[in-house]
């Protein structure tokens, strides 16, 4: 290992690009399905381009491609300089899990354009992509695992506890809810083998626990190495982080059949959804505290570093989802939530909000480093990225919530007589102007991250570079900071 | 690297010692109103898993005895008895009967309204006002098997050309260049005499040929002059209401290959009371005949 470059850092350099280029794929599928749902001329009668094809590409290139190439790329930057130890496996490790995981990606996408699905929510891939995923995720375990192992530092640090609660919970998921036989080993066709209420509940055991582990607990893992690097504070709470940690990992892998409430799956399984959904409020909260009281005595940095900015707003955004998330479990609430858009907001709070706006905090603070520049580009483009992307949030989630809340209300309204009061193509009718305003929305976001792409690209690009970093302590706190070990 | 506990001169909290790439922690307690909501959660938790089915065994179904099936039964049946007084008059009544009766009219639009936007918009459009292309418009006094009560009443129960074994509404036109009976240049004659019906033919000499033919082979359904016919649900072609296209093209396609749209039989699939609600509906569209 060199003096100059102790840790493992062109992969992962790798990864921040991968992770800017599939968001902003991943948020223009995202504008087109929804230009498609206001206007279903635009599936242009081509099998390939319609909604079902469509929607799980903006699904996956948000989530696996935007939301996996920065959770790996992070988790592989922090888990060296936090553990004080180069990446298991080395350089030649980091490039198989960049190339190994857009392999996947690719493999997956192109699956979804021309049919090859296996019809589950967020787990479409079909047996042999899943198994080449399953080849690189075992290796990101042994690797992030292995790196944590050689450790130079007596404790595990936050981030990696979480970091590796996702590594390894995700790995679980994915291999349970993907248990197929396939039709024969030259065919790409495979029948799952569980069937039924089964089935339903294996998969949202896994699609709950996707945004869980995947959505959750890995971007926590994010939020507690980048938000204290930014406020340059210390973690609020150690003891919270603990607490926080061991109560959300335990409550949120039952949480899942919130999904099936009023289906064939039994009472007492919903129920136990409910109930497990409802403890969850507070666990997940004590992120959010973490994250927004590690900046006490840190606020004034909000005015300067638009960066931070984006992380808090996320940890905001994490807070209000987290508890409207309990909130729709509740079976009376869930009786007028399910099978309408005010899901489809909720989860966009927490994917735009939350898992976008942490990692786009983390991506501007990571740059300028990786790249080895003194600075960002522009910081007043980062504030306008903030801003534009904002208002696209708040149109999204506001014009889902009035809709959804529409739906809910006129698939229950009877007139006096006892008939049903609207149809249900009338409801659909009646969403159009708000699917309009969340295509807008979505417009906005997107046109932020094309801001934010054209910014991390003149910063990389830029002349100016780095003097010899001199490592910071935390502010208030006056103590030497070691080198990295050998 | 040893613990060192310092002081975090910001907030005068002590760290927990430990240090990473230039990260600490401080010691901070849980906060409290944090901890106490836990605990509050947990207790709901805990309590309504007493009250609701919470357990995987037969019987196990809290104390409240609350089941989702059954609560789900009983918001039907409660909601079918409330209904059942008129529904069962409505069942009773003719469709003619229940447009003369003020009540009974008003159950049967509102009924027969959500029934229709349920059933029939999706091929007659929302407000019946149909589609080119084999979907009549129902709010015109243009009716291919009729307008009345007791034939659009007939129409929904049996459907046209539905397959079912008590049939009505099943003829069919030939296709007259695909099974050999006119040749191509036949069928353009009477194409255009067709469209003369409706001052519309632009060949005058193919025309006059195309009036024999119309006589010999089309005028028994669609009468001498193209009036047209309900009992056999032969439309009428001397107006400008087509349902497949009234270009000579349109009407070429149809003549050579027929056309034979279908609609759905929906005695078997809606109660009697709703086929009566949905009559006097579509009834009251704006075509409905005495």
């Amino acid at each position: 290992m060199s003096r100059s470059e102790p840790y493992v850092e062109a992969p992962i350099r790798a990864f921040a690009i991968a992770t800017v280029f599939w968001g902003v794929v991943g948020f223009l599928v995202g504008v087109v399905i929804a230009s498609q749902l206001a206007w279903p001329l635009l599936n242009l009668d081509l099998e390939w381009t319609t909604f079902g094809r469509l929607r799980p590409v903006h699904t996956s290139a948000v989530i696996f491609a935007f939301g996996g190439n920065a959770l790996l790329g992070t988790s592989l930057y922090v888990v060296q300089r936090t553990c004080r130890a180069r990446l298991f496996g080395g350089e030649s490790m980091g490039w198989f899990l960049f190339w190994g995981y857009q392999f996947f990606i690719v493999a997956a996408a192109v699956g979804y354009v021309f049919g090859v699905t296996q019809g589950k929510e967020y787990a479409e891939p079909e047996w042999f992509v899943d198994l080449w995923l399953t080849v690189v995720w075992v290796h990101y375990l042994v690797a992030f695992g292995g790196t944590i192992l050689r450790r130079e530092e007596p404790h595990i640090y936050v981030a990696n506890w979480f970091y590796l609660a996702f590594i390894v919970t995700v790995a679980m998921l994915h291999i349970v809810n993907n248990l197929a036989l396939p039709i024969t080993l030259g065919h790409g066709k495979s029948y799952g083998l569980a069937a039924g209420v089964q089935d339903a509940m294996i998969q949202w055991w896994y699609g709950h626990n996707a945004v869980g582990f995947f959505l959750t607990a890995g971007f926590l893992g994010m939020m507690y190495y980048f938000i204290p690097k930014q406020a340059d504070r210390p973690v609020y709470s150690y003891r919270l982080s603990i607490v926080h940690f061991w109560s959300l990992i335990f409550l949120y892998i039952w949480a899942g059949p919130h999904h099936l409430h009023y289906t064939a799956l039994p009472d007492w399984a919903q129920t136990l959804g409910m109930v497990f959904s409802v403890m969850l409020w507070m666990p997940s909260w004590g992120g959010m505290i973490n994250g927004l009281m590690t900046l006490s005595g840190a606020w004034d940095k909000l005015r300067t570093d638009p960066g931070l900015r984006f992380s808090v707003t996320a940890v905001g955004f994490y807070g209000m989802s987290t508890f409207e998330g309990p909130v729709m479990s509740i079976k009376a609430v869930n009786a007028l939530s399910h099978y309408t858009d005010w899901t489809i907001g909720h989860v966009h709070s927490g994917a735009m909000g939350w898992v976008g706006f942490i990692t786009f905090g983390a991506l501007y603070w990571l740059y300028p480093k990786l790249w080895g520049k003194k600075a960002l580009y522009s910081q007043k483009l980062v504030s306008w990225h903030f801003w534009i992307a904002t208002l696209g949030i708040v149109l999204y989630i506001t014009a889902m919530w009035v809709s959804g809340i529409l739906q809910g209300l006129m698939w229950r309204a009877y007139d006096e007589l006892g008939f049903l009061q609207y149809a249900f193509i009338e409801s659909v009718a009646a969403m159009h102007p708000y699917y309009v305003i969340r295509m807008m929305g979505g417009v906005l976001y997107l046109s932020g991250a094309l801001i934010m792409a054209f910014n991390l690209w003149k910063t990389v690009t830029s002349d100016e570079l780095a003097d010899a970093v001199p490592a910071p302590g935390s502010a208030g706190i006056s103590a030497p900071i070691p080198a990295p070990a050998e | 690297m040893p613990t060192k506990i310092e002081k975090d001169s910001l907030t005068g909290k002590d760290t927990t010692g430990h240090e990473w790439d230039g990260l600490r922690e401080l010691n901070t307690p849980l906060p409290k109103w944090w901890l106490y909501t836990f605990y509050a959660c947990i207790l709901f938790a805990a309590v309504y898993v007493v009250v609701y089915p919470a357990f995987p065994f037969q019987g196990a179904t809290g104390m409240t005895g609350w089941i989702a099936r059954e609560a789900v039964v009983d918001d039907v049946r409660n909601a079918q008895a409330r209904m059942a007084p008129m529904m069962q008059r409505l069942r009773e009544a003719t469709p003619q009967q229940i447009a003369q009766d003020a009540e009974l009219r008003g159950f049967a639009i509102a009924g027969g309204r959500i029934a229709f936007a349920n059933n029939c918009a999706g091929c007659h459009g929302a407000g019946g006002q149909g589609a080119v292309g084999g979907f009549p418009s129902l709010v015109d006094d243009d009716w291919i098997w009729g307008g009345q009560h007791d034939a659009i009443h007939t129409t929904i129960t049996h459907g046209v050309r539905a397959g079912e074994s008590d049939a009505e509404r099943t003829s069919m036109m030939p296709r007259f260049l695909a099974d050999g009976v006119l040749t191509l240049p036949q069928v353009n004659d009477t194409a255009e005499y067709v469209l003369s019906l409706s001052d519309r033919s632009t060949d005058a000499a193919a025309a006059q040929r195309g009036a024999n033919l119309f006589a010999e082979n089309c005028a028994a359904c669609h009468g001498e002059r193209g009036e047209g016919n309900r009992d056999v649900g032969a439309p009428l072609l001397s107006d400008r209401i087509w349902l497949y296209g009234g270009d000579k093209a349109s009407i070429v396609r149809s003549i050579s290959y027929s056309r034979a749209g279908v609609m759905p039989a929906w005695g078997g699939r809606l109660n009697p009371a709703v086929i009566n609600m949905l009559t006097v509906y579509v009834h009251a569209l704006g075509g409905g005949e005495n």
